[in-house]
């Protein structure tokens, strides 16, 4: 006599298979598509690592130090970047760091891009916010590695791959918060839009989007972080950058390797995180 | 509501309701009960609808503070923030005179709705409404910005603006920088900047300290002397209405109880419930002596055929007035001495006489187109402290 268990296990609902011919098919019928994408997103990014590799690294440090001196205005933070970066050429991951850096840039950039308009939206349409809520869920809870491998299927090895991952790990970030900062918006400021004439676009663009700035940004920030903890699972599917020498490292058992290139993530790291921070706390 | 002539905006029949069933046919079916006679709170018990404002006619003149009076809920906010469609009218009018034809606020198309609040009706909010991270003079610029005026054309009459409520030297500052008080100063001069010839103010100075909130007050009716805007003003306090109204309406559950000039609402409050507000006021600076003083033709008249108010008696005809058969002077109270008695015009305050009559030490008389009328004395001035008003 079959055990109940036995029969619940012999009648597999196919999820897995489903998925896998999901994934199929989206392959047979987009292989343009996202061969497409590749190439674009493969040759922005490559071509942004380049061209941050062409300039020579002192004078890409003295431009961050000024850079960072008119976004903040703090010395304590020109110092740690000054010294952070020296510390990155004085280990000699110089190369791999630009590498992770354009990855990181052109990701959050992608991410700010979708992700903003989207808040926005779903913050005005609650409908759409209870259909999204469940589904950015899945995106930053599923582990990584498992939608590595249809980015991998569908765009083959290298950076593109990587950055696809990244996205889609990092993009709830944005989408979250600018929704959060738009919805929180006081119902007294739309009003006093509203009772002076404003149209929609009005207020979206000199009340809602002014006053959930605080928010976006620290969306921004959250959303580098998320990119930045992805670099070496990227590592891994071929993208370049710092996660390469930790993914050797973990291969070849070097724990000096390992430990070098994990204090310069870590750096990398604190440096984007004191430079987009905003200045003040919100109110 | 027949002196359409100089009515700047007319409310007709005005009923507001919120659906908070979210079913359909939930607002017609209030509606049709609303019809029938039932209460806000059977409607609100049996269909999840609030009734915000039901059959309200209200007509507001031209230049004239309009105060709209009432406890918290009793839909005064709900009426006003119709008059610029923050919320939707069910049913009824809000008209607002343009030019010879007359505009219904209320059915409008949105392009005409914002031309609207662009140049005709601005508003004041309880809580300012400014926005945070925009100086003080971006945020009185805000309407004009709305606009589309340019930066440079929209500056000179900022500053204009500014100055008028005294906020030249703030005028890059940021907006938490300034007090309770100079905030809403700023809701008043982005208020003013678009020249609307109707201001909406919802409660604009209960959020302030009571010292403050006079002083706004005074500030408000200063510049309105100047201004001559028609103003439709919600306050929860009595006193606040019987200082800055020309005309007062008292809401209750929805509905208008009664509107009227304050020397309406206190003299004659139309029942109970408005009688009920009318006593919890100061009476210092609001009941004159027209209303509390006692008459020449009440008093009882001696033998000697004078008028008998207690400790003085006066001669109607004369006229005079007597202690212990002995003239004494009499002084308006402009001109007034020790050792007479006072003569105060029918306006005196009830605070201004209780002064007159301490320091003379006399009743105070009363004065009427240079003719005695009445006096005032120590029992008058207890009967109109303790709420026991006259009627009529």
């Amino acid at each position: 006599m079959m055990a109940p268990e036995h029969w619940i296990t012999a009648h597999k609902i196919p999820v897995g298979t489903a998925m896998a011919a999901v994934i199929d098919v989206v392959r047979h019928y987009g292989l343009g598509v996202f061969d497409a994408i590749s190439d674009v997103v493969g040759a922005c990014a490559d071509g942004l690592t380049i061209m941050l590799l062409d300039i020579p690294p002192l004078l890409l440090v003295a431009v961050a130090i000024v850079g960072a001196w008119f976004l903040r205005r703090s010395w304590k933070l020109v110092a740690l970047i000054a010294l952070g970066l020296l510390f990155i050429i004085n280990q000699g991951y110089w190369n791999e760091t630009m590498a992770t850096l354009s990855l990181i840039l052109f990701s959050t950039l992608c991410c700010m891009v979708v992700g903003v308009p989207l808040g926005v939206v779903s913050a005005h349409r609650p409908r759409l916010a209870q259909v999204l809520h469940p589904i950015l869920d899945l995106m930053q809870t599923l582990p990584t590695f498992v939608y590595l491998i249809p980015t991998l299927i569908l765009f083959g090895l290298g950076t593109v791959p990587g950055m696809i991952s990244t996205i889609i790990f990092a993009v709830p970030a944005p989408i979250r918060m600018t929704q959060m900062g738009i919805a929180r918006v006081p119902r007294s400021l739309i009003e006093a839009g509203e009772a002076f004439g404003a149209t929609e676009r009005q207020i979206l663009w000199k009340i809602e989007l002014p006053a959930a700035l605080p928010l976006i940004q620290a969306g921004l920030t959250q959303c580098i972080m998320l990119s930045l903890s992805m670099v070496v699972i990227a590592a891994l599917v071929g993208a370049g950058g710092l996660g390469v020498p930790v993914v050797r490292a973990l291969n070849t058992v070097q724990v000096d390797v390992g430990f070098e290139s994990g204090f310069v993530i870590v750096l990398l790291a604190i440096m984007l995180d004191r430079l987009c921070r905003s200045k003040e706390p919100a109110q | 509501m027949s002196e359409t002539a100089n009515v700047a905006l007319d409310f007709r029949n005005i009923d507001i309701l919120f659906d908070r069933s979210g079913r359909r046919g939930a607002i017609e079916a209030a509606l049709a009960r609303l019809d029938a006679g039932e209460t806000r709170e059977e409607i609100s018990r049996a269909l999840k609808v609030t009734v915000g404002v039901a059959g309200a006619n209200l007509g507001v003149a031209r230049g004239e503070i309009s105060v709209l009076m009432g406890l918290s809920g009793s839909g005064k906010s709900t009426l006003l923030r119709a008059a610029n469609r923050l919320n939707q009218p069910i049913r009824g009018e809000v008209r607002i005179g343009n030019g010879s034809a007359w505009l219904d606020i209320a059915r409008c198309d949105g392009d005409t709705l914002r031309e609207l609040r662009k140049t005709r009706i601005a508003m004041v909010f309880q809580q300012f409404g400014l926005l945070p991270w925009r100086s003080v003079r971006d945020n009185v610029g805000f309407g004009l910005e709305l606009r589309g005026m340019a930066p440079s054309v929209r500056r000179e009459i900022v500053e204009e603006k500014l100055a008028l409520v005294g906020l030249s030297s703030w005028a890059d500052a940021q907006v938490h920088e300034l007090s309770g008080g100079m905030q809403q100063r700023v809701g008043l001069a982005r208020a003013f900047a678009t020249d609307a010839d109707i201001l909406l103010m919802d409660e604009p100075f209960s959020a302030l300290d009571p010292l403050i909130r006079r002083k706004l007050q005074d500030e408000l009716m200063d510049l309105q002397k100047r201004l001559k805007k028609t103003i439709l003003f919600v306050s929860h306090d009595i006193d606040e209405a019987l200082k800055i109204g020309s005309r007062i309406t008292i809401m209750r559950e929805g509905r208008i109880v009664q509107t009227g000039t304050p020397g309406d609402i206190t003299l004659r409050p139309i029942n109970d419930y408005v009688a009920d507000f009318i006593r919890h006021m100061n009476p210092l600076p609001t009941i004159l002596a027209a209303a509390f003083m006692r008459r020449f033709r009440d008093l009882p008249v001696r033998p000697d055929g004078l008028l008998d108010a207690g400790t003085i008696a006066i001669d109607q005809h004369a006229p005079t007035a007597h202690v212990a058969d002995r003239g004494v002077v009499m002084r308006a109270c402009g001109e007034w001495e020790p050792g007479a008695v006072c003569i105060v015009p029918t306006h005196m305050s009830l605070g201004e006489v209780i002064v007159m009559r301490q320091r003379s030490g006399f009743p105070v008389l009363v004065e009427e187109d240079g003719q005695l009328v009445g006096v005032c004395d120590d029992a008058d001035i207890y009967q109109a402290l303790s709420g026991e008003r006259r009627r009529g």
